[in-house]
This record gives structure tokens, C-alpha cells and sequence, in this order.
């Protein structure tokens, strides 16, 4: 084991691989030695200290790499299948992929009646991309980690203890909350792309608490306005939160049960893989059904 | 735990991979699908054409052949009575040539007897008049006894 405390193994995989700026006149031990930067610099962060004073100028590279990465493999597969696709007979990969795109199909055309060529494609690429950021737990939590840490050690002269890496983007919470967010601003977008700015306003204002008069709307409206935001703004907090808790204490518990039985960890290990499999796909899918589900709201009247 | 700029990077992600199946991948497929769905419907509806039809030829295929029966049966009957027909003539023909044979031969016959008749009755009145002429020993004139001679021999 890489750590030499079972709190530190954790600490450790719960670190993401982080290049980011750090100020001026900043002082840290990397690689082995001390130093003090002269200039606002852009580097890997050499602990969680660092990663953490870079602020928000800093990225988690594991995360995008993999997130990238998969989404990449993923259009790439759907690519493709979309260049085989006829209205032959479909063979192999593309009678799969077919079988996903019918799936997702059926889930928007229950749900998202109004008329929109990004909302399938969309739930498509969310229930995809999120399934294959989960799958990325079912590996063995330190086969991949142990993988980049010799690579570094060995190549590029890192410290053991700096080589931060994780390969379930879906446990960064910034990787979920930056998916709800963009699911949010469609949201708004659709809003008032249908409703326009008023309608929408007036959706905020006036419910749920309704007046007949004048005056009483004016009186509810205070009170409507800050149910009503609260409302649309737990939307994308809850959807990404949810999906990162998740997956963030399945991964936990890999974690854990590494750090507890070390070359035995796969007797724990397997039982929960296998139950985590249903988390995975069902997270996915909670993902992408809210997402229609918010999107038709902002589309329909109500 | 910390909150940067992965939120950016991440949604540029998530947007390219979103505009890159709404452009390639969503289309294509959902095209092949639904052409591949009218393709079925049509084979469908041509598969019932094609059973109708079938039946329709069924149908007059049996009546065809029904025709052919009845027709067939027909032929055979007339042939039938045209070869009774011919039996019964050749029957007919047949007996009358016997008749004809039979009445030939009886006439045939029938001269045959009346010439043995005519001839024996010659050779007996012959006789008879030999005999009679022994017996008598020239007293009888041939000449004066003629009309009893010929008398005797028309009574033979």
C-alpha cells in the first residue's frame, strides 16, 4: 500500500490530480524540495493544501481526462454506428446502439411533448456518458492510481504521496454540478425561449400561491417569488448532488474496503461491485429522466 | 473537494459532446429507424396483399380445376355412349349379315332340295318306267302311255 496509514491510503484517493495557479510569494515542498514562487504560477498541485489554495483557477486533470476521454470513446463508437446505420438489417455494435437510442427515445416521447432537436440527443449523451464516468468504479480502485503513481515516480521524479489520481470523474462533485448546471440554464433557456421573459416571471411570481385581484398578487408575490426560486434553483443543485453522493460513497466504500483488507479487498469488493452495478445504471438513468423531466416542464404551460 | 474551474471545462465538454450527437450521431440513426419501421409496415401490408392474393388464385385455381373435372367427365361420358353406340351397331349389323347368311343358306338349301327333289323324281319315274317297262315287256307303248307315265311321275 502506497500510504502508510489507512486514513492517509484514504485521504489519498480521495485527491484529484490538480493543475491550477498558485499566487505569488507562495511557499511549498514539491517534488522534495522547498521553494517560494516569484510570479503567480501555473502548476500541479503537490497536495490537497495546494489544491486547495489554487482557488477556483485550477483544474482537476484526472477528471477531465477521463470525462473527456470517455466522451470521446463514446461519440466516437456512436459515430460510428450512425455511419452504418440503414434501414437494413442492423447487426452486432449497431443493434445495441439502436437498442439505446430506441430506449432513450421512448423515455423522452413519454415525457417531453414539445418539439425540440437538442432533447433527445441530449438525454442520449447524459445517460451514455454518465453510465460510462460510473463504470469507471467497477475497476479495482487501485490498478489505475498505482499505474500513474509508478509512471511519475519513475519518469518525471514526483513523490509517491503527490501523484493524486482518480478515475471516477462522477465522484468530482464538479464534474455533476457542472452537468446540472448546464442542464439548468437549458432549463431557463427553453423557459423563456417558449414562455418568454414575462411568462416566465410571471410563473415565479404568481404561483403557487394564487390571488384573483390585483392587489392580492402583489401581496403573494414576495412570498411566491422566493418559493418559486428556490425551487428552480434546487433543481440542478439536487440533480448533481445526487449523483455525485452516490457515487461518491460507492466509491467510499471501494475505498474503504481497500484501505481494511488490502490484497483481500476483492472478497468484499465483488458483492458490492455487483450491487453497485444497479447504482451505477439507475444514477445514470435518474440523471437523464430528470433532465427530460425538468426540460418538459420549462416547455409546457402549468 | 474543491470547487474551480473543472465546471467550466467539464461544460465544454459536456456542450461539444452534446452538439456532436444532436449533428451526427442522433440523426442518422433516428432516420435509418424510422425508415426502417415504414420499410416494415410496408412489407407488412404487402405480406396481406400477397396472402390475398394467394387466396384469390387459390380460389380460382380449385375452380379451374373444378372445370377441368366436369368437362373431363363429360368427355368420358360421351365416349362412353358413343362406344355403346357402336357396340349396339355392330350388334345390329352383325345379326342382320347373320340373318342375310342364314336366309341365303336356307334358299341355297332349299334349291339344293328341290333340285334333289326334281332329279330324284326323274331317276324314279325313270326307274318306274324301266320297271314298268320289264314287267310289261314291251306291251306298253311308250308313246300311247305317255299321259299315264307322266301322270305317275308328277304323283312321285
Amino acid at each position: 500500500m502506497a500510504a502508510s496509514s489507512a486514513s492517509e491510503y484514504i485521504k489519498h484517493h480521495l485527491g484529484n490530480l490538480t493543475y491550477g495557479q498558485l499566487p505569488a510569494g507562495y511557499e511549498r515542498t514539491c517534488h522534495g524540495h522547498d521553494q517560494t514562487l516569484n510570479d503567480a504560477t501555473w502548476t500541479f498541485a503537490c497536495n490537497a493544501q495546494e489544491a486547495s489554495d489554487m482557488g477556483f483557477a485550477a483544474f482537476h486533470v484526472d477528471s477531465l481526462a477521463w470525462s473527456g476521454g470517455l466522451g470521446i470513446l463514446m461519440c466516437f463508437l456512436f459515430w460510428l454506428m450512425a455511419r452504418k446505420a440503414s434501414a437494413g438489417t442492423p447487426s452486432g455494435m449497431l443493434n445495441f446502439v439502436e437498442m439505446i437510442i430506441e430506449f432513450i427515445d421512448t423515455q423522452v416521447r413519454d415525457s417531453f411533448h414539445g418539439k425540440s432537436k437538442l432533447i433527445a440527443p441530449l438525454s442520449l449523451v447524459i445517460f451514455c456518458w454518465v453510465f460510462l464516468m460510473n463504470l469507471m468504479d467497477l475497476i479495482p480502485v487501485d490498478w489505475v492510481p498505482l499505474t500513474f503513481q509508478w509512471i511519475m515516480t519513475t519518469f518525471f521524479g514526483w513523490s509517491a504521496h503527490e501523484a493524486y489520481f482518480r478515475i471516477v470523474p462522477t465522484t468530482d462533485p464538479n464534474i455533476t454540478m457542472s452537468m446540472s448546471i448546464c442542464v439548468f440554464f437549458l432549463v431557463v433557456f427553453y423557459s423563456i425561449k417558449v414562455k418568454g421573459v414575462g411568462g416566465f416571471m410571471a410563473e415565479l411570481s404568481f404561483k403557487p400561491f394564487e390571488a384573483k385581484g390585483p392587489l392580492g398578487k402583489i401581496i403573494l408575490l414576495p412570498i411566491n417569488l422566493v418559493l418559486e426560486t428556490i425551487s428552480l434553483l434546487s433543481k440542478p443543485v439536487s440533480l448533481g448532488l445526487r449523483l455525485f453522493g452516490n457515487m461518491y460513497a460507492g466509491e467510499f466504500v471501494f475505498i474503504l474496503v481497500a484501505a481494511m483488507m488490502g490484497t483481500w479487498q476483492a472478497v468484499a469488493a465483488w458483492p458490492w461491485a455487483v450491487f453497485h452495478i444497479l447504482v451505477i445504471t439507475l444514477q445514470a438513468f435518474i440523471f437523464m429522466v430528470l433532465t427530460i423531466v425538468y426540460m418538459s416542464m420549462a416547455v409546457e404551460e402549468h | 473537494m474543491n470547487i474551480n474551474a473543472t465546471l467550466i471545462g467539464q461544460a465544454i465538454w459536456f456542450a461539444l459532446f452534446v452538439f456532436f450527437c444532436m449533428k451526427f450521431v442522433w440523426p442518422p440513426i433516428s432516420r435509418a429507424l424510422d425508415e426502417r419501421k415504414q420499410k416494415i409496415a410496408e412489407g407488412l401490408s404487402a405480406a396481406d396483399r400477397a396472402e390475398r392474393d394467394l387466396e384469390l388464385a387459390q380460389e380460382k385455381a380449385s375452380a379451374n380445376l373444378k372445370d377441368a373435372k366436369d368437362k373431363a367427365s363429360e368427355i368420358i361420358e360421351q365416349a362412353n355412349r358413343r362406344a355403346n353406340q357402336i357396340v349396339e351397331e355392330a350388334k345390329d349389323q352383325a345379326r342382320t349379315e347373320g340373318e342375310r347368311l342364314i336366309a341365303k343358306a336356307q334358299s341355297e338349301i332349299d334349291q339344293e332340295i328341290n333340285r334333289a327333289r326334281e332329279e330324284l323324281r326323274k331317276e324314279v319315274s325313270a326307274l318306274a318306267l324301266s320297271g314298268a317297262e320289264k314287267v310289261l315287256a314291251r306291251e306298253v307303248n311308250r308313246d300311247s302311255h305317255k299321259q299315264l307315265l307322266d301322270e305317275l311321275a308328277a304323283q312321285l
